[in-house]
């Protein structure tokens, strides 16, 4: 059941990026309102597929590699359809749904097997902790997509050669926004997302803080989108600098993510 | 009389490089052509138009080849041999001239086409020329048709919505980096009408306050009573630009006036909000090297043209449309010039006089049923003989042999009284 549920819902996000890649292409309002129809629809399968998973896994579907990057897609999504309802970016879309189909693709190719759960997960906290984490990068996921489009238009602007993006993009101050906004839903999660494993840690190992490669990873992280929302607040950081640190940011949240786990190892291991 | 007379012999941005047009320029005095040009012998009319961008001779001569040869050299100046000016000329001659001089006055041969300044500029040198004596009925003629092929120009096509394309590209760069224009402010620097015209469009996109600085500050506070905004003088360029967003530059200073070393402090300063650089200057004003700076934005006057070409493709279906006038007016003019013939006028005096004659005829008979066909006849046979009478005298006249220019006036003469070019608003 779920495995079909699973396989609708990832046709879906494939049909929502083909209509938004035509959407980018042509610019037509009707294939626009088509792409952001199947967009939600994916979502909303996305999310039964969620909870469907929850009643067959009987705890909360956060555990193995394949649950947790579909999770972070449904992040992606959510947060993505959660802007559309407040800012209006011109083709963000374009920008946001291929990302959440290559991780709804990885999803797919990650074993689905329901393994039961390690004792030491076992606990109120994996719930808040690894959504709350996830969501997290969800909302660093858009702020990065915010960066690329922003580092493409200002590239535009700059060179003074006007290709695909100079007339379809949004302005630069819609762009640095758009990446401020982002970061200041993404921070906070992130930092919330510290805190609630740091406490669960407490519970489970006996100390809040172990410098484990992840929780090590997490806060260069933390470090890297501090000192950016730092500079913005003080010396008014922006632009193309803000951008490029959206996306190394993010970069580093990747590495926390899986390189740290297929790569160092350590404590959170089990997860994935 | 024949096309092959007119001709017109000039530099534009496309041939030639702004140092050789800055030569023909004559700007330290504008009478040099008048009185230059108007002893070579054959030049029986002439108009000279000079603007930043072209510098062209329109002259109706007897001998076209020599008369161009001695306008050529005269313009150069000596400076270089007939064959090397060639490389920087073009020439046209007959319908080739009529067409390209409709072409400059409907703006389709400028720098960016559609900008209205042209006209004004052929009509100023209109004048100029009718006040040296040096134009006479063929390009009075001609210069008034393209006055009026480029209104209808601009009235029948959007080539003019187009004109104001620079400070429309300015526009829409500023709406790309700043998203919306409210409560940003705009520095005109220098003064010009394309300067101007841009602040202008600014001011209509709500731009919060227009601040005009300007080496004489008196300019600069007429300049801002224009756009409701405050002026400041030119020595406060560099603390102002700390409070502006979008600055256009368009002084006539030689030197550049801003430097990238000027900027970079006041960035920090400006807490990086971006900085929307235009110079429309030439020789230009601002420092090439603003645009490496970060959330720096500098457009010169080409980059604009090049935004502008994004709308290309609604813009050459305009000029297609521009294009078809051009080349229908040129046709029409070509028929009032072969009408200057003695031959084709004789036929048109006839034909009118005879329509005339015809259209009395029949008002007249149809109210007199009563004749019998031979006394209608009889009628209509006076009526022809009246007009050859009175059409004899005239049409000897016309036919008596005459020099050049004496039945140049004649033909203008006799065409007027006999009105038979109605559209004629000389």
């Amino acid at each position: 059941m779920s495995y079909i549920l699973f396989q609708v819902t990832l046709l879906a996000y494939i049909l929502a990026t083909a209509a938004y890649m035509v959407y980018f292409w042509t610019q037509r309002n009707d294939i626009r309102t088509a792409a952001r129809g199947i967009m939600i629809a994916s979502g909303l399968l996305h999310t039964l597929y969620i909870i469907v998973r929850y009643f067959e896994a009987g705890h909360t579907p956060l555990t193995n590699h394949h649950e947790t990057i579909s999770f972070f897609a449904w992040s992606v999504t959510w947060g993505y359809l959660s802007f559309h309802w407040r800012y209006n970016v011109r083709n963000f879309g374009s920008f946001v749904s291929p990302v959440v189909t290559i991780l709804m693709l990885i999803a797919t190719f990650s074993s689905r097997e329901i393994i039961p759960l390690p004792p030491a997960l076992k606990s109120a906290w994996l719930p808040v902790h690894a959504s709350i984490a996830i969501m997290a990068n969800g909302f660093l996921a858009l702020a990065f997509c915010g960066g690329i489009m922003y580092l493409l238009q200002e590239r535009e602007l700059k060179k003074k050669r006007f290709g695909l993006f100079y007339t379809r993009l949004p302005s630069l101050d819609a762009l640095d926004n758009l990446n401020n906004h982002c970061l200041a839903v993404g921070f906070p999660l992130l930092t919330l997302g510290i805190i609630t494993g740091s406490i669960w840690a407490k519970q489970a190992w006996g100390t809040y803080w172990q410098w484990d490669p992840k929780e090590t990873w997490s806060l260069i992280t933390w470090l890297l989108y501090a000192g950016l929302l730092h500079q913005r607040f003080t010396v008014g950081w922006r632009g193309r600098r803000a951008a490029i640190m959206t996306i190394i940011g993010f970069l580093a949240a990747m590495f926390t993510l899986w390189g740290v786990t297929y790569l160092l190892g350590g404590a959170h291991s089990y997860v994935g | 009389m024949s096309a092959e007379k007119i001709m017109i012999l000039g530099v534009n941005h496309k041939t030639a490089p702004v140092e050789i047009r800055e030569r023909l320029a004559f700007s330290n005095d504008p009478g040099t052509p008048y009185r230059e040009i108007a002893v070579i012998p054959g030049c029986e009319e002439f108009c000279f138009l000079s603007t930043c961008n072209r510098v062209e001779v329109m002259f109706v001569s007897s001998t076209p080849a020599e008369t161009e040869r001695k306008i050529r050299d005269f313009l150069f100046n000596q400076s270089m041999s007939y064959d090397e000016a060639g490389k920087y000329v073009y020439l046209h001659q007959g319908e080739a001239a009529i067409e390209h001089l409709f072409r400059v006055g409907a703006s389709l041969d400028s720098m960016i086409v559609g900008e209205p300044q042209i006209l004004g500029q052929l009509k100023q040198a209109y004048r100029d020329a009718t006040e040296q004596n040096c134009t006479g009925m063929i390009l009075n003629r001609l210069l008034h048709k393209a006055f009026s092929v480029a209104k209808r120009i601009r009235t029948e096509t959007g080539i003019g919505s187009s004109a104001v394309s620079i400070s429309y590209a300015a526009v829409e760069l500023a709406k790309k980096i700043f998203g919306n224009l409210k409560n940003k402010r705009a520095m005109l620097v220098g003064a010009g009408e394309m300067a101007e015209l841009a602040a202008q469009h600014l001011m209509n996109q709500g731009v919060a306050e227009v601040v005009v600085a300007n080496r004489t500050f008196e300019r600069a506070v007429n300049l801002a009573r224009c756009f409701n905004g405050k002026a400041v003088s030119l020595q406060e360029l560099i603390p102002q630009l700390g409070q502006v967003d979008i600055m256009i530059s368009s002084t006539g200073s030689p030197e550049i006036i801003l430097h990238s070393s000027d900027v970079k402090p006041l960035m920090r300063q400006r807490r990086n909000r971006p900085l929307f650089l235009i110079d429309i200057a030439v020789p230009r004003d601002l420092d090439p090297k603003l645009n490496d700076l970060d959330n720096v934005y500098l457009y010169g006057i080409d980059d604009l043209n090049s935004v502008v070409d994004i709308n290309k493709a609604e813009r050459d279906k305009e000029a297609v449309r521009a294009g078809r006038i051009v080349t229908e007016e040129t046709l029409k003019f070509m028929l009032w010039l072969g009408s200057m013939e003695v031959t084709p006028t004789i036929v048109a005096i006839r034909e009118k006089a005879d329509a005339i004659r015809k259209a009395e005829l029949d008002k007249t008979l149809s109210g007199m049923a009563h004749l019998s066909d031979r006394e209608k006849q009889a009628i209509e046979k006076m009526s022809s003989a009246m007009m050859n009478k009175i059409l004899h005298h005239p049409i000897v006249y016309l036919k008596k042999e005459d020099t050049h220019k004496d039945k140049k006036v004649k033909l203008a003469m006799v065409r007027k009284f006999f009105n038979l070019d109605p559209d004629n608003s000389e």
